[in-house]
């Protein structure tokens, strides 16, 4: 299989869908031009022209509701937000519009629609460009959410999100672009991944590291760190946090009986605030310890490098958490 | 100033001079007799400070003791000067992520704004906000603000605290052209022609929003965007600290005696990337481009120009403004490198300032 970048992942995901359906169109800041401010629409003004990729004034409320009213007239839009950090602006389109339009209409107008770019911290981009946006969108029903951590995930996710009748949100890592990774030859046929689907990214017998986006990376290295120190961690990725993969994840926690979550979020109300939920609703016997929760801490991210480091989900703490719950500590 | 005296003013010197940013003044000795000589060396002094100062974020950014976005003023000093330069101390400003040159305008030190990009304890902001979020209280510098827009509303709401405390204080709010494409800007000027809010928003027209010409993103020029409030619009060369001074100290005035808000595009340019992390040219502009502006408009040049030709400042004096502000900004970095990173306790200090005797307002379970 060849090796490809996250970004080169996502670049072919948006040409193969757009070559595929002449209604897919790309819009948001930076998009056709500058190719992206983080290069991930390379090439495809050339390719498909200023009417499907199109560079937006810096009016994200103002384009994200373009792009409902498109969909709700059967396009099939694409919205970039340079970052999710800027999407907070357009909430209101995504929660009140685009999340509600099927239910409101009875049934009526679907919105086949993305809203994709890059949610959480990067380096020392400081409290206002530092969110994980995550639990703002997964919280409203309506609106289904994505966050792949690999760049086979990115590719094989994006087609489906693309395909999919819902408004889909894709949460990409700003930190990952770069991450090269094996993703199938475009020769050898169509590659989609159905949305729900979590996937064991590593079997383990011990401690199930249950986690989403850009932190199966580092889940994927504490078990590694942990191996030397046999104990044997499964790394279950959900990639999907709506639709959920209950399934999976109660199937780690049969097997290993102990559970972490990993986000680069906040605690309060978090993703993993949800998903301890289920596995005490649901597979409370099967636990050998309270689940616990990896987050970034609970403030505003600090500019100051160290204090940064600080805020900041790390190895360290996975692995504090990890020992905790197998009483090791 | 009436709206449509100044708006024709405007339009006719653009088509007199055919330039965006009025060269036709080139070498005139024109508006000078204003000011005394003490104060033109005070506004050399100035720009070449925030000059150096940002050569210094530059250099210090490069060798990595700066992290995340840094967005530099060089080109655009004479706006920050201009703008601030009039306004009384009690008097608020407020602004984008392109905020050091007018912190410093403002009356912050440069030691304690260097710490603050080398994310320092030391710093303004404590090393918690960075660049892009230098604030002074005291000095009523208001912010640098990262979200493209979101200042201008703010600004509405700091001419609301004047009024409602009947003062005679002004607030001057920058944003960036680009930032006219977002709807907050739009409910804002509304709500300040409304209720006549002694606000003076400033558009830096760089011509560009990061690597979007102007043109692209809006259907009319954008001294035009702020029409339709019933708010007075103006335009000024924002290259000339001549031009734009005499223009703002007489606009304040106006505000303080009760004109309500005001909208003024100043024109300008950015001769650097749109962060440090951006090319200074590209598909967007040309190289070309860029060095025209900075070979004919920079603002330190211009005014350079304006003296000597006047016989109001000497080579030799130039030289030593420039070997001084250079110390100045010298031992900014010194002052920030002396500064110590904040310490682990800080990263809970300042969420919230009361801290309340029942439940808890920290949900991660960390030690603290
Ligand atoms: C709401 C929002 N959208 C996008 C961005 C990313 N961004 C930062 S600056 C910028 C361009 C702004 O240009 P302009 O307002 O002209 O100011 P300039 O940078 O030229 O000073 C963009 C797109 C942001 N910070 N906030
Ligand atoms: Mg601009």
């Amino acid at each position: 299989m060849p090796e490809i970048t996250y970004r080169e992942a996502l670049n072919q995901a948006l040409a193969e869908e757009m070559e595929r359906d002449d209604s897919v169109f790309l819009l948001g800041e930076e998009v056709a031009e500058y190719d992206g401010a983080y290069k991930v629409s390379k090439g495809l003004l050339d390719q498909f022209g200023p009417q499907r990729v199109v560079d937006t004034p810096i009016s994200e409320l103002g384009f994200a509701g373009l792009g409902v009213g498109a969909a709700m007239t059967g396009l099939r839009p694409i919205v970039e937000f340079m970052t999710f950090n800027f999407s907070i602006l357009a909430l209101d389109q995504v929660i009140n519009s685009a999340a509600k339009m099927y239910y409101m209409s009875g049934g009526q107008i679907s919105l086949p629609m993305v809203f994709r770019g890059p949610t959480g911290a990067a380096l020392q981009l400081s409290a206002q460009h530092s969110q994980a946006c995550e639990t703002w969108y997964v919280h409203a029903p309506g609106i289904k959410l994505v966050t792949p951590g690999t760049p086979a995930d990115a590719k094989g996710l994006l087609k489906a999100s693309i395909r999919d009748d819902d408004p889909v949100a894709f949460m990409e890592g700003e930190l990952l672009y770069n991450l090269k990774g094996e993703v199938p030859d475009p020769e050898d046929g169509d590659f989609v991944i159905p949305l729900g689907k979590a996937e064991v990214k590593r079997e383990g017998a011990d401690v199930s590291i249950i986690t989403h986006g850009k932190m199966v990376n580092l889940a994927m290295q504490v078990a590694g760190k942990l191996e030397k120190e046999d104990v044997d961690v499964e790394v279950l990725d959900l990639r999907t946090l709506r639709p959920l993969d209950v399934e999976a994840i109660l199937a780690t926690v049969r097997k290993t009986n102990r559970a972490v979550y990993l986000e680069e979020g906040w605690p309060y109300v978090g993703i993993g605030s949800q998903i301890v939920t289920t596995i005490q609703e649901e597979a409370f016997d099967y636990l050998d310890a309270p689940v616990l929760r990896v987050t970034q801490a609970d403030v505003p991210m600090p500019y100051a490098k160290n204090l940064e480091k600080l805020a900041k989900p790390d190895a360290d703490r996975v692995v504090a958490a990890c020992n905790r719950v197998l009483y090791r500590d | 100033m009436p709206e449509t005296e100044t708006k024709k003013k405007a339009k006719d010197e653009e088509k007199a001079n055919g330039d965006a940013n009025g060269q036709g003044k080139e070498g005139s000795g024109e508006g000078l007799e204003r000011f005394d000589r003490e104060q033109l060396h005070h506004f050399m002094r100035e720009m070449l400070l925030y000059r150096r100062f940002e050569e210094k974020a530059e250099e210090a950014y490069a060798i990595g003791k700066i992290g995340g976005f840094c967005h530099l003023h060089i080109g655009q000093e004479a706006v920050a000067l201009g703008f601030i330069g009039p306004l009384r101390d009690e008097d608020y400003v407020i602004t984008a992520y392109r905020d050091h040159t007018q912190a410093l305008a403002k009356g912050l030190e440069p030691g304690p704004v260097m710490a603050e990009l080398f994310g320092r304890d030391g710093g303004v902001s404590r090393g918690k906000g960075g660049s892009m979020h230098i604030f002074g209280v005291e000095q009523r510098f208001m912010g640098g603000h990262g979200i493209v827009g979101a200042q201008v509303p703010l600004a509405a709401g700091m001419g609301w605290s004047i009024k409602y405390r009947e003062e005679d204080h002004v607030c001057v709010c920058f944003l960036g052209d680009a930032a006219v494409n977002q709807g907050a800007f739009h409910e804002a000027m509304n709500m300040s022609a409304v209720w006549e809010l002694p606000v003076i928003y400033v558009v830096e027209n760089n011509e560009y929003g990061m690597g979007t010409a102007i043109e692209r993103v809006s259907a009319v020029p954008i001294v035009e965007r702020g029409e339709g409030y019933g708010v007075p619009t103006h335009t000024v060369n924002g290259q000339d600290i001549i031009e734009t001074w005499s223009f703002v100290e007489d606009l304040v005035q106006e505000v303080r005696d009760g004109a309500g808000p005001q909208y003024v595009e100043a024109r300008t340019y950015r001769f650097k990337g749109h962060s440090m992390s951006d090319p200074v040219s590209g598909t967007y502009r040309s190289k070309d481009e860029v060095e025209e502006k900075k070979e004919k408009e920079d603002p330190i040049t211009v005014l350079r120009e304006r003296l000597f030709e006047a016989e109001l400042m000497s080579q030799d004096e130039l030289e030593a403004l420039d070997e001084e502000v250079r110390k100045v900004a010298d031992e900014a970095v010194e002052f920030a490198e002396d500064s110590p990173f904040p310490s682990d306790e800080e990263l809970y200090t300042h969420v919230y300032a009361e801290l309340n005797e029942h439940g808890r307002l920290f949900l991660d379970g960390r030690d603290r």
